[in-house]
């Protein structure tokens, strides 16, 4: 299926991409991306920290990068989840760079799967 | 001063804000205005060109609006950062469409401009000295590295903007400034709560960001009091909610708990956000925590070279498979044919396929998409040997050779005549480090002058 479709039902979980009111990347300066998991409303985030599916590890290798570059924090007061990561390549707007803003990196994180 | 009305103009002055929010704000009799023009979100090319990101018409057409507001009211009015990057060369272009502005509507003020470069030898005795450090994964600053940067800024804190408040300034205009100085300078003048102050500051230094809908280019009002302060969007359409406004404070940073300023740590972990009505929340509990000896945030940028680019299209599913080979062929081509002039360091030549994996990186697929774009860059040393490598390698990518090609005319579909862009210089960020000093505001001198 097609990363943008609509999922079917899916017995194993919901995708973020559909739980989440907001999911973007950013940079945090020219040399970090950050992003912003926020969900509707208290349950639904619950449901998202208490399911542990958003570990370094996975972050890492959806990224290609070690585990110990992501940082996970929870944000309860506004329902979210941040993660930050380094950039890999060249630094915002140098040469080989394809994303100066940051703001087209967070589509690894869509299809993961909330039980 | 037990209670200090602060607006926000926008989150960056030259987007465009609507004419009734900022009314709407001077209504309320604010005893400061503030506006942001600068970012290091556009890239480094704003800081080494000395070039900005907003057009002087954009920037005339907000400026003019917001300086006779805070002209009619009588306050002080604060711009950061003056022509993105905040540099001298953008610092004195933001001061000459001031100049213009003023002269054109008759405005008389004490004006305060505030230096942000960075002279060279003062950053390199320090890189000496061991007052530098990387934030983040950049080397350690080398006196080698300041000497070949195009231009350093450091980013001011409240100090600078203090002392010209205190020396009567109407206008302030700054160089390279944190965000949130714009604002907090106006509470440490007037003796307030600073982690409020900084808190506020750092939320409203976005406009009206935190608001529903959200909009950057619009106008919010800060209240801040002794034990909490409010926010406001200007636009009446907007509506604010404690969730809308906690979200705002992951906007563009690593941490929402906490973020650094030249005068310490803001913690926000005891900082608590009540709804008082549609559009407005109360908030309480930010606090400011020392860290010890004043740091100063560094950017500085280095010139890589020029750009030239072209634009094409190729919809050919035999070419489209074959792409890499073409792009192998055009390599070799050009290096083969710059020989004698260009050594293969002296010129980078890139080629980015939209449609395949043109932001992202993604596993081979056996699918071929229905076309893609490809972007050829050059880099060298000189516009002109840019414009060369550029120029060999789009005809030879337009007339290469790959197995079982049939469409032997041409593998590009050019949008454009010409085909061949000139980009400029092109800069990347070297230095973003942070310096300690004994006396931060010192580096940001301050000039006080009149206009009439």
């Amino acid at each position: 299926m097609a990363a943008d479709a609509h999922p079917l039902p899916n017995a194993r979980g919901d995708r973020l991409y559909d739980l989440a009111e907001v999911l973007r990347s950013k940079n945090a300066g020219p040399l970090l991306i950050t992003f912003d998991v926020i969900l509707p409303d208290a349950a639904t985030y619950r449901r998202v920290v208490e399911s542990e599916a958003l570990t370094p590890e996975l972050i890492a290798r959806l990224y290609d990068l070690p585990a110990g570059d992501v940082q996970i924090m929870t944000f309860e007061a506004a329902n979210a989840i941040k993660i930050t990561i380094p950039r890999k390549g060249p630094t915002s707007g140098a040469p080989g760079d394809r994303d100066v803003y940051g703001a087209q990196q967070h589509v690894p994180l869509i299809d993961i799967l909330i039980p | 001063m037990d209670e200090a009305r602060i607006l926000s103009v926008t989150g960056n002055l030259g987007y465009g804000f609507p004419e009734k929010s900022l009314l709407e704000g001077a209504s309320r009799q604010p005893h400061m205005i503030g506006a942001d023009n600068g970012s290091s979100d556009p890239g480094p090319y704003y800081l080494g060109s000395g070039q900005q990101l907003t057009r002087r018409e954009q920037v005339r057409r907000d400026l003019g609006l917001s300086l006779a507001a805070a002209r009619r009211l009588g306050v002080p009015y604060v711009i950061g950062t003056a022509g993105t990057a905040g540099g001298r060369p953008h610092l004195e272009g933001f001061l000459d469409i001031l100049d213009e502005v003023s002269k054109r509507d008759g405005h008389r003020y004490r004006l305060a401009a505030i230096q942000a470069e960075l002279d060279k030898e003062l950053v390199k005795k320090a890189v000496r000295e061991g007052r530098v450090r990387p934030l983040g994964p950049l080397p350690e600053l080398t006196e080698q590295m300041v000497d070949e940067s195009t231009r350093i800024v450091g980013q001011m804190g409240t100090g600078p903007f203090v002392n010209a408040l205190e020396a009567g300034a109407d206008v302030i205009i700054a160089g390279r400034a944190c965000d949130t100085a714009i604002y907090a300078s106006f509470a440490a003048y007037k003796g307030l709560d600073m982690g409020l102050a900084f808190h506020m500051a750092k939320i409203i230094e976005c406009g009206a960001q935190c608001a529903i809908p959200l909009a950057a280019n619009d106008c919010i009002l800060g209240t801040l009091r002794r034990d909490h302060f409010e926010l406001e969007p200007m636009n009446l359409d907007m509506r604010l909610s404690p969730t809308s406004v906690a979200a705002h404070m992951m906007y563009e940073q690593p941490d929402p708990h906490h973020f650094f300023e030249p005068e310490g740590m803001v913690d926000l972990e005891a900082s608590h956000i009540v709804s008082l009505d549609p559009r407005r929340v109360k908030v309480t509990g930010s606090r400011l925590v020392s860290t010890g000896k004043p740091t100063i945030k560094l950017e500085g940028v280095r010139l890589r070279g020029f750009r030239t680019i072209t634009i094409a299209g190729m919809t050919d599913p035999r070419l489209i498979r074959s792409v890499g080979d073409v792009e192998k062929r055009v390599r070799d081509g050009v290096a083969r044919l710059v020989q004698g002039t260009l050594k293969p360091e002296d010129y980078e030549l890139r080629f980015i396929y939209y449609g395949r994996d043109g932001v992202r990186p993604v596993a081979p697929s056996a699918t071929v998409p229905h076309e893609i774009g490809v972007v050829i860059e050059a880099i060298a040393a000189t516009q002109q040997a840019s414009n060369m490598v550029l120029s060999l390698a789009r005809s030879s990518f337009l007339h290469g050779y790959f197995d079982g090609r049939k469409a032997t005319a041409g593998n590009l579909a050019f949008p454009f005549s010409p085909s061949d862009f000139e980009g400029g210089p092109v800069y990347e960020f070297t230095i973003y480090h942070v310096m300690e000093v004994d006396d931060p505001d010192g580096l940001f001198p301050v000039e006080i002058r009149e206009v009439a």
